[in-house]
C-alpha cells in the first residue's frame, strides 16, 4: 500500500489521482471476484476462462491508471509468459493423470458431496490450471500490443529504420 | 422473444457496417464493441448465463486493448481504390449465397429445437452423478470434451506466442555481417581470418 500511495502522488506516471484512489478501492473486489469465478466455476456459472480473463482485466486496469512501473512490477512479461508454459504444462499433466484411470483427461479423483467447494474431482484444478494460463496469456499480449509494441507507427519506423541501414 | 433478438441481430450488423465504413479508427473499434456486447445481451436473453459473462469480459477488455492500441496510431484513413469489377463479381456471389441461404434456412429445424438430442439429453441427466460438478456446462467442458477445451487452450498458446514473437522489441537482433554464413570457394581475407590461430 505504501507504494501505491507513493504512485498516488507521483502525477507523472499513469492517470489522473482520482483514477488512481478508484482503482486502489476496487482492485481487491476486481481480483477477489475473478478468483471467486475461478473456483466455484463448477458450481456457479463462470469458470476458468472467463475468471481469468477477469483477473487479466484487474491487472490491465493496474497497469493503464498507475502507468508501466506498477503494472510490470505486480507480474512482468517474463513472469508472465513462465506463468503461462507452466500453466498449459499443468493443465496437460492432469491431462496424462487421467492415465491412471483409463484414458486421456479422465475423471480420476472422487467426486465429493454436491455443491461442495472440493467436489468433482479434476474439474476444479483444470479451471485453476486454465484460469492462471489465461491471466497470464491476456495480459502479455495486453503488454506486448500496447507497453513494448508502440503497435503500427513504431513497427512502421523499425522497417524504415532497417531498410535505411541495409 | 424472437422479436428482440431480431431487433438485436440487426442492431449488431448495422454496427458492423458502420465499423467497416467508418473512417475514423476510434469510432470503428467502438462500434465492434455494439456487436459484441450485444451478443453478450442475446446470449443472455436465450438463458447462456457461462457464455454471456465470457462475452462481455473479453469484449471489454478488446475494447480496452483496441482503444489503447489505436490511440497512439496516426492511422486514421485508408485509401480506397473503387474497382467496378470486384464490386459486381462479389454483388454476383453475395446473391448467390443469399439464394442458397434463403433454401438452406427453410430446411433448418425450429428455433429452440435442436435435431440430435440424444447427446444433450444424456448429458443433462447425468452429468451431475457423472462427473460431481453441478454447472453442466463446466461438466461438459472439462469432462465430457476436455480435448476441446485443450485444443482451446493449445489455440490461445499458438496465438500468444505468434504476437510476442512479432510485435516484441526487445531481443530483435539487426543483421550483422558475423551472421551471415559464406558459402562456397574461400576468398584470400576470409581464409587469413580464418586460419589465423594456427
Amino acid at each position: 500500500m505504501d507504494k501505491m500511495d507513493k504512485y498516488i502522488k507521483d502525477s507523472k506516471s499513469g492517470m489522473t489521482p482520482i483514477v488512481k484512489t478508484v482503482v486502489r478501492f476496487v482492485m481487491g473486489i476486481i481480483f477477489i471476484f475473478g478468483a471467486y469465478v475461478v473456483l466455484y466455476g463448477h458450481l456457479t456459472p463462470g469458470g476458468g476462462f472467463a475468471g481469468g480473463v477477469i483477473l487479466a482485466c484487474g491487472f490491465i486496469i493496474l497497469t493503464l491508471a498507475f502507468g508501466k512501473g506498477l503494472g510490470l512490477s505486480k507480474l512482468s512479461d517474463t513472469w508472465a509468459s513462465i506463468l503461462d508454459n507452466s500453466a498449459a504444462l499443468l493443465f496437460l499433466t492432469i491431462g496424462f493423470i487421467g492415465f491412471s484411470g483409463g484414458y486421456f483427461f479422465t475423471n480420476v479423483l472422487g467426486k465429493g458431496k454436491e455443491f461442495a467447494l472440493f467436489s468433482a474431482g479434476t474439474i476444479p484444478l483444470c479451471n485453476i490450471a486454465i484460469g492462471l494460463k489465461v491471466t497470464a496469456s491476456v495480459f502479455a499480449v495486453f503488454l506486448t500490443l500496447s507497453i513494448f509494441g508502440r503497435f503500427i507507427s513504431k513497427l512502421v519506423d523499425d522497417y524504415e529504420d532497417d531498410t535505411e541501414k541495409e | 422473444m424472437e422479436i428482440f433478438l431480431l431487433v438485436l441481430t440487426i442492431f449488431m450488423i448495422v454496427g458492423s457496417i458502420v465499423a467497416i465504413e467508418s473512417k475514423n479508427l476510434l469510432s470503428s473499434v467502438i462500434s465492434v464493441g455494439i456487436v459484441g456486447f450485444s451478443l453478450g445481451i442475446i446470449f443472455l436473453m436465450l438463458g447462456a448465463p457461462d457464455i454471456a459473462i465470457t462475452q462481455v469480459v473479453v469484449e471489454i477488455l478488446i475494447l480496452v486493448i483496441l482503444i489503447r492500441a489505436t490511440i497512439t496510431t496516426d492511422n486514421t484513413a485508408i485509401e480506397k481504390h473503387k474497382d467496378t469489377f470486384p464490386v459486381v463479381v462479389s454483388l454476383i456471389f453475395f446473391g448467390l449465397f443469399l439464394i442458397f441461404a434463403y433454401f438452406a434456412v427453410q430446411e433448418l429445424p425450429q428455433f429452440g429445437d435442436p435435431l440430435p438430442r440424444e447427446a444433450a439429453a444424456h448429458y443433462l441427466e447425468n452429468g451431475a452423478e457423472e462427473t460431481g460438478a453441478m454447472n453442466i456446462v463446466t461438466a461438459v467442458l472439462l469432462d465430457y470434451r476436455a480435448y476441446d477445451t485443450m485444443g482451446e487452450a493449445t489455440v490461445l498458446f499458438a496465438s500468444i506466442v505468434g504476437s510476442f514473437v512479432i510485435l516484441r522489441r526487445r531481443g530483435r537482433k539487426h543483421r550483422k555481417e558475423e551472421d551471415t554464413e559464406k558459402v562456397g570457394i574461400l576468398e584470400d581475407e576470409d581464409i587469413k581470418k580464418n586460419f589465423e590461430g594456427f
